[in-house]
C-alpha cells in the first residue's frame, strides 16, 4: 500500500515538474514549484515510514519548513510586486516543443537508470528515474527561461529532483548533510531574490534573457 | 446467447433515449452554477422533436456528402455502444467485433464526414469551423494512441470489457500512477473532443470564434435533429468509455439477468451526473483558449500520457 502511495506521490511530483515547465505565469510557475515541495515531503514521509527512519521523518520537516514556508516568504518579501505584475513569460522555444523536449528528457533519464532498475529496492524503483527526470527538467526551465524568476524556480526544481532521487537510495544520510542541503537552498533563494530585486529597481525589468545583447562586438543593441 | 444480443440491443436504447437527458443535465447544472435558472432538463428532448417536425431546406449546391452526413454521425455512435460496456461487465454479443481503436476509428468517422459536409455547402463559415475541429481532432489523435498503448500495456488487450476488469483486480492497480494520469489525460481529450470550454465554447453563437457548432450550421429540420441527437450520443458514449472502462467500473450488472441489467441503468446515469459535476466545474472555472494555445492544452494532454505509459512500462 506505501509503495503504491509512493508511486502516485511520484507520478503527482513528475507532472507538477511538467507543469513548471509548461505554466506562462509567473505566480502559476511558483505554485507548481510548491505542489512539487509538497510531493517530495510526502514521498520522503512515506518512504520514512515504511523504513523506521528518524532521518526521513525530519527531512519531512525540514522540507516542509524550508521548500513550503521559508522559501515562498522569502522570495514573497523580496519580490512581492513582480511575482504578480509579469504574467507571461518569455521563452526560448515554444511550449509544444519545450514540453515535448521534456518527455525526451523523461524517457532518457529512464534510459540511463534502467540498467540499474532491476537492483534496486522498490523505492528507488520509482524515485531513481522520476528525481534523475525532474532535476533534469529543472535543468531545462532554467535554460529555456528567459526571466529571472522562473530561473530562480527551475535551480530549486532541480534541487527538488536530487533531493527526490536521495531519500530513496540514502535513506539514512546523515542529517548533517539534509540540513547543509535544504538550507543551502534558502540561502540561495534568498540571495537570488535580492538579486533579482535589484536588477528591477536598475533595469526596471526581470527580463535577463536580453542581457544576453550585451555581448562585445556583435553590433546590435 | 439470444438475452445477450437482447442486452446490447437494450444498451442501443438506453445510449438512445438518455444521451438528450444527459445534455440537458449538463446545461442546467452549468446555468444553476452562474446563478440562472436554466432550462428544463427535458429541454434537449423538446429541441429533437421540434426539429423532427419542421421543414429541412438544402443548398442546391450541396451534395450527396451533405444529405447523408446526419445518419452517419447519427449511426457512428450507435456502432461504438455495441462495443463498449454500457450496462454489463461481462461481454455482450458484439463485444469482440472491434477494439477502443475500432471505436476510436468509427467516431472519427463521423468527424470527417462532419468535416466534409461543413465544406460541402460552400457557406464560409462551414470549412472554417472543419478545418479548426481538424486541427483539433488531430492534435487529440496522438493522445488517444498513447492512451491505448497505455491501456494495451496493463490489460494485453484493448477490448474494453478486458481492460476494465483489469483495473480493479486486484485493487492496487486503480491506484496506479500510471491509472490516474491517464485518467487526467483521458478528461482533457473529452474536454477538446466534444469541445468544452477551455478549447471550444458551445454556447457561444459567434461564428468567427466557433469550432465544434459552426460545421452544423447550414443544416435545418430532420437533418440538424439528427446532428443534435448524435452529438449527444457521442458524448455520452465517450463518457461511457471513461467512467465504466477507465475511471469507474463499478455499478455495472454481473449477473445475465434483466434486473441487473435494468439497475444499472439508473446507476451509469447517477455516474454520469457526478462526472458532469466535475466537467462543469472546470467548464465554469476555465476562460476559452485562443485557438493558438489549444496546442499547448493538448500538448500537456500528450506529456501525460506519455510519462503513464513510461511510468507503466518500467514498472517491474
Amino acid at each position: 500500500m506505501i509503495r503504491e502511495l509512493n508511486d502516485l506521490t511520484a507520478g503527482l511530483f513528475l507532472i507538477s515538474g511538467f507543469a513548471i515547465l509548461r505554466f506562462r505565469q509567473v505566480q502559476d510557475c511558483f505554485r507548481s514549484f510548491l505542489f512539487q515541495s509538497f510531493f517530495l515531503a510526502v514521498s520522503a514521509f512515506l518512504i520514512g515510514f515504511k523504513l523506521d527512519s528518524l532521518d526521513l521523518m525530519i527531512a519531512t520537516g525540514i522540507t516542509i519548513l524550508s521548500k513550503l514556508i521559508l522559501i515562498p516568504w522569502t522570495l514573497n518579501r523580496s519580490l512581492h510586486q513582480e511575482m504578480y505584475e509579469r504574467r507571461e513569460i518569455a521563452q526560448i522555444l515554444n511550449l509544444p516543443v519545450s514540453l515535448l523536449i521534456g518527455a525526451g528528457l523523461l524517457i532518457f533519464s529512464y534510459f540511463i537508470s534502467m540498467p540499474i532498475l532491476r537492483h534496486l529496492s522498490e523505492f528507488s524503483k520509482v524515485n531513481l528515474p522520476i528525481g534523475i527526470a525532474g532535476a533534469l527538467i529543472g535543468a531545462y526551465t532554467l535554460i529555456v527561461r528567459q526571466e529571472a524568476i522562473p530561473q530562480l524556480i527551475g535551480i530549486l526544481a532541480m534541487e527538488n529532483g536530487g533531493f527526490f532521487l536521495g531519500i530513496s537510495t540514502a535513506a539514512n544520510l546523515p542529517l548533517m548533510a539534509e540540513l547543509i542541503a535544504a538550507f543551502d537552498v534558502l540561502i540561495l533563494a534568498f540571495v537570488a531574490g535580492i538579486l533579482i530585486h535589484h536588477i528591477h529597481q536598475k533595469t526596471g525589468t526581470t527580463h535577463v534573457g536580453s542581457l544576453n545583447a550585451l555581448k562585445e562586438g556583435t553590433g546590435k543593441p | 446467447m439470444p438475452e445477450r444480443i437482447f442486452f446490447n440491443a437494450l444498451q442501443v436504447f438506453v445510449v438512445l433515449f438518455l444521451s438528450p437527458l444527459v445534455k440537458g443535465v449538463q446545461d442546467k447544472l452549468k446555468e444553476r452554477l452562474q446563478s440562472k435558472k436554466g432550462p428544463s432538463v427535458f429541454q434537449p428532448y423538446y429541441d429533437i422533436w421540434k426539429l423532427f417536425h419542421k421543414d429541412e431546406i438544402i443548398s442546391e449546391y450541396s451534395s450527396w456528402i451533405f444529405r447523408i452526413t446526419p445518419y452517419i454521425l447519427f449511426i457512428t455512435p450507435i456502432f461504438v455502444t455495441l462495443l463498449i460496456p454500457v450496462l454489463t461487465d461481462y461481454p455482450l454479443f458484439f463485444a469482440f467485433m472491434g477494439d477502443m481503436l475500432g471505436g476510436g476509428f468509427i467516431l472519427a468517422l463521423g468527424g470527417f464526414f462532419a468535416a466534409l459536409a461543413a465544406i460541402d455547402t460552400g457557406n464560409p463559415y462551414g470549412p472554417m469551423g472543419a478545418s479548426r475541429s481538424r486541427m483539433v481532432g488531430f492534435l487529440a489523435e496522438p493522445v488517444f494512441m498513447i492512451v491505448f498503448f497505455t491501456v494495451a500495456f496493463v490489460a494485453g488487450s484493448t477490448i474494453p470489457y478486458i481492460v476494465q476488469q483489469d483495473w480493479i483486480h486486484p485493487l492496487s492497480n486503480f491506484f496506479s500512477p500510471s491509472h490516474l494520469l491517464l485518467l487526467v489525460a483521458f478528461v482533457m481529450l473529452i474536454l477538446a473532443e466534444t469541445g468544452k470550454i477551455p478549447v471550444d465554447n458551445p454556447s457561444g453563437h459567434f461564428e468567427l470564434a466557433m469550432i465544434d457548432e459552426s460545421r452544423n450550421l447550414e443544416y435545418s429540420g430532420k437533418g440538424a435533429a439528427l446532428v443534435k441527437w448524435g452529438g449527444c450520443m457521442k458524448f455520452f458514449v465517450l463518457c461511457c468509455i471513461f467512467l465504466n472502462v477507465l475511471a469507474a467500473p463499478w455499478g455495472l450488472a454481473t449477473q445475465a439477468a434483466l434486473g441487473p441489467v435494468i439497475l444499472a441503468v439508473p446507476l451509469i446515469f447517477l455516474k454520469i451526473c457526478v462526472f458532469l459535476f466535475v466537467l462543469v466545474g472546470i467548464e465554469s472555472s476555465l476562460a476559452k483558449l485562443r485557438l493558438f494555445r489549444i496546442t499547448e492544452f493538448l500538448t500537456a494532454a500528450f506529456i501525460i500520457s506519455i510519462s503513464a505509459m513510461i511510468m507503466k512500462i518500467f514498472s517491474f
